[in-house]
């Protein structure tokens, strides 16, 4: 029988939870605390600039000089439009991967992910040119096809990993009852792995929202999501942390909400298999 | 004819009008850096456009280094993302000389190009041709606390020689209270410590590279110029200066901390303005030299270029004229005074009496002339910039150059150990890229 924890491990072992998650957070905290106040009290040491006025001056500069909206916008389009693409891509690769392996899935799923580990801008050119010559330069769709292609090696292996977990027996029943193969995924399949489907859709959805190379090399104006706006405040010669803070507050405040809601599903999702 | 159709009829009419309207004006994207200066510009628009109410601009602000990456892919694949670029003197020569920019050689006489600072105009033009008009220009001076120099019974000279410097850093140091006498910049970087060494260098008489393109790293004027700048930091600068930059010293110059920091003649204003706890105790000095001929000041200008994959050129040149025309320099200074007036471009402006009752404008000016980008050096050297070589590779070699010198500040090597790790970098790069056969 488990010994029952003692009073002194159980407040250790919480008030080291807190400090950790509170070192975690600290940027994040800093961040806010700063655009609060004037670019001459951000650089004051940490108790001269928390006793100095607080005010909304950096955030009424960093709303006149940006069209926040438009940035918004495109953030949610790219983000949201790129996820959704590839479920739609994902969903029936993962199916045939998990339930009709060939003998090369292990090696294709493995290559998948080989491609991650690529950097960059090491087809920064290639891409540019191509984008180019297809007009995709600053659009959304362009912004959308490639996020959606570098996402989907993950989104691949996380419903790969969650399809795994359902029993084949389960799909075979359908089918034996006369499921078609399109009926099979949607009326059986993903319902069941819904809380896995949830998660990976919240996290790409974070992924593409914070993802600055692409999104920054292949936009300039109409399609530049919220990663440009934040750019747009770091100054080479001049004050700028109050108005940066304020503007990255402001960027990341939908994401860490949407995080803040729906962390149940993204921990369930991200822990427990499709049918436990 | 009833009257749905009539409302249909004149809807289609208004829409068409508006068509019209809208392929009338030609839209221009102008890509630029977040510096107080180029945000003023575009809080000013009202009169660009009611100038050229035909063209409209849309605004790219970006980083420096996100802005010149993302320009630099731009401009070589031909993308036509950009219409304007803002870039620096390092640039200009060099894409200039690749075909990549659109001279500005017929910009209307309004323009006055014959009132652009000499120096200045010299770092945009290439084979006679100017290919960059300047926005703002800058040197680096020096930047001190004049209570502090009266309280140690010290004047700085005008033109102060660096043991002037040592004297008066040793003088205002006070680590007890935080008080230190010199501030420089010790990030690694090409645009960070090696501008400001760099420029140093050539008051020692150090060069990069000889008339064979051979690094100079090994050369006893490099050891001088290391060994100095160390001494002078470690013995009166602040803590963790090997992570400080432009913006770093400025915030400890503001609160206090320092006697004295040789930077961007930029900074002037900041550190006389509402930010500035020592406001109206600065003076300013030009940067020092070692009776050599050389001073330790470097020249810059953030500049308006327009790139030869353009569509819209005549629309482009339009704007880059009106931003860095005479006349925009007396709009701002009717909205927001001469102290905020774009420095370091014009004859004219220098020569305004209104301008001249600017504290810093008579020492920027000055500065500027104090440098020479085509004769950088003491000894003859194959390249043009003065804080730089005008070549695409150096700012590779020069930022990791940077972080030899910076780790040398920090203490994790050796000055001798830097300076070796240098040449040896920077030779095995210019072998590579084919400057030494």
């Amino acid at each position: 029988m488990a010994r029952k924890p003692t009073t002194a491990a159980k407040t250790t072992v919480t008030l080291l939870a807190w400090g950790i998650g509170l070192l975690i957070f600290f940027p994040i905290l800093w961040t806010v605390l700063m655009s609060f106040h004037s670019e001459g009290d951000a650089i004051k040491s940490p108790w001269d600039m928390l006793t100095s006025v607080w005010s909304f001056e950096s955030y009424a500069e960093v709303q006149t000089r940006s069209n926040y909206a438009l940035h918004f916008f495109n953030s949610v389009v790219i983000s949201v439009g790129s996820t959704l693409l590839a479920l739609a891509i994902a969903i029936p690769a993962a199916w045939a991967m998990a339930f009709v392996p060939g003998r090369r899935t292990k090696d294709l799923l493995m290559w998948m992910l080989s491609t991650k580990m690529m950097p960059a801008v090491g087809v920064l050119i290639p891409m540019y040119l191509g984008f180019k010559n297809m007009g995709l330069l600053d659009s959304r769709l362009g912004l959308v096809a490639v996020m959606t292609l570098i996402n989907l090696p993950i989104v691949v292996w996380m419903l790969y990993t969650y399809f795994k977990e359902i029993p084949g027996e389960i799909l075979e029943a359908a089918r034996m009852d006369g499921a078609s193969l399109r009926s099979e995924i949607i009326y059986v399949l993903t319902p069941m792995a819904l809380p896995g489907i949830a998660s990976t859709l919240l996290l790409n959805v974070i992924l593409a929202w914070n993802e600055a190379f692409w999104t920054l090399q292949l936009t300039t104006h109409d399609a530049a999501p919220l990663t440009q706006f934040i750019a747009s405040y770091s100054s080479p010669e001049g004050l700028f942390y109050a108005k940066l803070s304020a503007a990255s507050t402001m960027a990341i405040a939908p994401i860490l909400i949407l995080g803040w809601f729906s962390q149940k599903q993204l921990v369930r999702g991200l822990t427990f298999g499709a049918v436990k | 004819m009833t009257m749905t159709l009539r409302a249909l009829l004149g809807a289609t009419a208004a829409l068409a009008l508006t068509g019209m309207a809208m392929a009338e004006t030609t839209e221009i994207t102008v890509a630029t850096v977040n510096n107080g200066d180029m945000i003023r510009m575009q809080g000013l628009m009202d009169d660009f456009y009611a100038k050229n109410p035909d063209i409209h601009v849309n605004w790219v602000t970006l980083e420096e280094n996100v802005l010149r990456q993302k320009v630099t892919t731009d401009i070589a694949t031909k993308g036509g993302q950009f219409d304007v670029l803002t870039i620096g003197t390092y640039e200009v020569p060099i894409w200039g000389k690749q075909g990549w920019l659109v001279s500005l050689d017929d910009l209307p006489e309004d323009y006055n190009k014959a009132d652009l600072l000499p120096a200045i105009a010299g770092g945009l033009t290439v084979d006679g041709h100017l290919y960059a008009s300047p926005f703002y220009g800058e040197s680096s001076m020096v930047m001190y606390r004049k209570d502090l120099m009266d309280a140690a019974g010290l004047t700085m000279p005008d033109a102060p020689t660096w043991t002037d410097i040592e004297k008066a850093a040793a003088a205002m140091t006070d680590k007890s209270k935080e008080q230190y006498g010199i501030c420089l910049r010790g990030k690694a970087g090409w645009g960070e410590n090696m501008a400001f060494l760099t420029a140093m260098s050539n008051s020692f008489g150090a060069k990069w590279f000889d008339m064979d393109w051979k690094p100079q790293f090994d050369q006893k004027p490099w050891a001088d110029t290391l060994a100095f700048y160390l001494h002078l930091m470690n013995d009166y600068g602040p803590p963790g200066a090997s992570n400080n930059g432009f913006n770093e010293n400025l915030a400890l110059m503001q609160q206090g901390h320092c006697g004295m920091w040789i930077d961007a003649t930029v900074a002037a204003s900041f550190v006389t303005g509402k930010d500035s706890t020592v406001a109206d105790k600065m003076a300013f000095a030009l940067a020092p030299d070692n009776g050599l001929g050389k001073r330790g000041n470097w020249l810059w200008a953030w500049s308006l270029a327009i790139p030869a994959g353009t569509q819209k050129e005549a629309a482009a040149k339009a704007f880059v004229n009106w931003a860095t025309n005479p006349a925009y320099l007396e709009l701002v200074a009717s909205k927001e005074g001469w102290a905020n007036v774009p420095p370091g471009t014009r004859t004219s402006l220098y020569a305004n009496p209104e301008y001249a009752k600017v504290p810093f404008a008579k020492m920027t000016l000055d500065s500027i002339n104090a440098a020479d980008p085509t004769h950088p050096t003491v000894d003859e050297v194959p390249y043009v910039g003065v804080q730089f070589v005008a070549i695409p590779e150096f700012a590779g070699i020069a930022t990791e150059v940077g972080q030899q010198f910076s780790a040398a500040l920090a203490g994790t090597t050796t000055a001798a150990d830097a300076l070796a790790a240098a040449q040896e970098l920077t030779t095995t790069e210019m072998t590579k890229a084919g400057y030494i056969k």
